[in-house]
């Protein structure tokens, strides 16, 4: 069946939502299954709007675990496929994750998390077994889209599911944007892929995260399959560390955030640059694999390594893994919510975050950095 | 004498003696279906699932749709069958096949999919799963191998042992009061709008399989002509995780299990039978067989 594809769409101001609902399709995707939840809903809506539209179906799954399981389902039919939610959402998956990753199946994860609180999740997994999602975040729509079509590409290359780390501006906010194919070069034939095709010749296949094979057939067994991902996972650790950074030359103090908070740090540290201020920043795109190395080059000349994150401190932990010990990590972000828990917070203020990063700067790692903003200043 | 008195142990009834090699263990056929890679099934003896195993690869063969035919399994001992069968597969989670089957199904409607899952799997872990899947009418088709134990981790209760059964952790049998009642699955999934055919088989007696095989394919025909969800449930024996002797296995199924879990077909055509009109219809035919046994023996 041939079909025509909205593959291109004109520049126009979408949401987030919609433009990685559009991206995933001119990526190939024809398969998405989700449960409703704030802040993820509408990128669920947009699938169900535009996936029929390609041939493509999705469902409104009874619950989480029966959505990554219908993805699991399509995937492995060779279909590219997605599935998402909140990080709430993706705790009640995680089972299925962890055996999607060892049965090597290309899933693409939408995680429209409240805040950052769930970046252990994503870049931990809360599921069983030695895996790794491949993470992306972006920080903005345009970023979104571009890595939503990234993701589905580097989870064909490496059979690995990949996770886009989003959150309440990711999914909502809406910018002007085109969605165009994007050529990322070729991937592996899905020579493992099943439709029946195979059942009764002799050479039908095995879809199992459990190692086993065919009878008759080399039997890899249950550790040599777990080391066999591993030594996938050292290689996606080699090859696909991305990272943004800027005015790190002379930077006596670096900032270090991800996804939309880094948008506004960014900003920030580009008006302080304008004021003389000797402040560089580090932005993970690849929350996994993190950008160790990078972290650490910037640290080298640094006096102080500030994080700003929007939970208690978790990316921190990886901060200072890189860091170890060239200078101090202070983590300058904290828990800030709305009232509603979904993360438009009151500290995401480009005034507040300028003190913060200031604070720092002049006082260094022992400075005592302003409170943090109350519920009401966002409530209005 | 002492006062001190040694209490006799109270009898548990019929248990497995592991020191005498049982004499119903031996091959007593060379023959296999087509679809298996090897005759070797892993099951201990006197287990029931290979006998569904080699029903459902027939039916599907006979029906013609072998080579569009997908599995996936769910986890328990019939997970081994995986390896044997020369079936495109798809391993799925504890519970969670109908979900799977459902997205293979979405992206390949030309092909037949079908689970395989036991009673711990598809009643207690998955029960959302396949009433959801069969809500929705999904065109698959559901198989349960349901011996009323979690027989993979060594005779414990599920949610389909029935009142009295003697499981690991109901050691004086399942009492309704501290356990609850079992779940008749096949009743539960005959009511849902989406649900197209029901049938609850056994593999208990020659009889019995063959028309357990006849629902398989009537179960596949449904799935063929795309007019919602198929479901059969098929008892079987599970003589190491009921602790009675392998030969014993049928006779304790037929007794204990096959009372309450009544076989027949639930559900043909979109029309509801009850489990009690089962029960009646079962024991109408079984007066007419003993009444012609007693008249000079069946002509047909």
């Amino acid at each position: 069946v041939t079909v025509t594809l909205p593959t291109t769409t004109d520049r126009r101001l979408m949401e987030g939502s919609e433009a990685i609902a559009l991206a995933s399709i001119a990526a190939g995707c024809r398969f998405f299954a989700g449960y409703p939840m704030t802040p993820f809903t509408e990128v669920l809506e947009h699938f169900a709007k535009h996936l029929p539209e390609v041939g493509g179906t999705c469902i409104n799954a009874e619950s989480e675990l029966e959505a990554v399981g219908m993805a699991w389902g399509a995937l492995a039919t060779g279909e590219r496929a997605a599935t998402g939610s909140t990080g709430q959402g993706l705790s009640l998956m995680q089972e299925s994750f962890a055996e999607i990753t060892l049965a090597e199946l290309p899933l693409v994860i939408f995680d429209m998390a409240r805040g950052q609180g769930d970046y252990f999740q994503a870049t931990r997994g809360g599921g069983h077994g030695d895996y790794r999602h491949i993470v992306l975040a972006p920080a903005d729509i345009h970023e979104a889209a571009e890595l939503t079509q990234l993701a589905f590409h580097l989870a064909d290359r490496w059979r690995n599911p990949v996770l886009v780390y989003g959150d309440y501006l990711t999914a909502h906010t809406r910018e002007s944007v085109a969605v165009e194919p994007i050529d990322f070069g070729p991937v592996p034939d899905k020579d493992w892929a099943v439709d029946g095709s195979l059942t009764g010749t002799g050479r039908s296949r095995l879809v199992s995260p459990l190692g086993f094979e065919k009878f008759g057939r080399p039997n890899p067994g249950i550790e040599r399959h777990l080391r066999a991902i591993n030594d996938k996972l050292g290689m996606i650790e080699e090859a696909e560390v991305r990272a943004e950074t800027g005015y790190l030359d002379d930077a006596e103090t670096v900032v270090v955030a991800f996804g939309s908070p880094a948008k506004f740090v960014r900003y920030v540290i580009g008006q302080l640059r304008d004021e003389g201020e000797k402040i560089g920043y580090v932005r993970p795109i690849s929350l996994w694999p993190f950008p160790t190395e990078v972290v650490a080059e910037a640290s080298a000349q640094a006096r102080t390594v500030a994080v700003f994150e929007l939970c208690a401190g978790q990316m921190i932990d990886d901060v200072r893994l890189s860091v170890i010990g060239r200078a101090p990590v202070v983590g300058i972000g904290g828990i800030s919510t709305d009232g509603s828990g979904f993360g438009v917070a009151p500290l995401l203020d480009t005034e507040l975050i300028r003190e913060r990063i200031l604070a720092v700067h002049r006082g260094g790692a022992d400075a005592t950095l302003p409170p943090l903003p109350d519920n009401e200043r966002a409530m209005g | 004498m002492s006062d001190t008195t040694t209490p006799t142990p109270t009898p548990l009834g019929p248990v497995l003696d592991t020191t005498v090699v049982p004499e119903h263990a031996r091959k007593v056929g060379d023959l296999k279906p087509d679809l298996l890679l090897t005759q070797e099934h892993h099951m201990c003896p006197g287990c029931g699932e290979p006998l569904v195993l080699r029903s459902f690869l027939e039916a599907i063969t006979e029906l013609g749709v072998a080579q569009r035919s997908v599995a996936v399994l769910g986890i328990g001992c019939y997970t081994s069958f995986g390896m044997t069968m020369d079936v495109d597969l798809i391993q799925a989670l504890h519970g969670r096949a109908p979900s799977v089957a459902t997205g293979v199904k979405r992206m390949r409607p030309e092909s037949i999919v079908f689970t395989l899952q036991g009673d711990g799997d598809m009643v207690n872990e998955g029960l959302q799963e396949v009433l959801h899947t069969a809500a929705r009418g999904e065109s698959v088709t559901c198989i349960l191998l349901n011996n009323g134990v979690f027989g993979e981790t060594g005779g414990h209760m599920t949610a389909t042992t029935v009142l009295g059964q003697r499981t690991k952790n109901s050691l004086d049998g399942r009492d309704a009061e501290y356990h609850g009642y079992p779940i008749l699955i096949g009743d539960l999934i005959s009511r849902l709008e989406g649900a197209t055919y029901v049938a609850r088989g056994s593999v208990h007696n020659a009889g019995a399989v063959a028309r357990t095989k006849k629902m398989l394919k009537r179960a596949f025909e449904t799935q063929e002509r795309r007019e919602g969800f198929s479901f059969v449930e098929v008892l079987t024996m599970c003589p190491t995780g009921w602790f009675v002797p392998t030969g014993d296995g049928p006779d304790y199924m037929h007794e204990t299990l096959g009372e309450v879990h009544v076989m027949g077909e639930l559900k043909v055509d979109g029309t509801v039978r009850t489990t009690e009109a089962l029960h009646e219809e079962n024991l109408r035919k079984q007066r007419e067989v003993e009444a012609k046994l007693a008249a000079g023996g069946l002509d047909d």
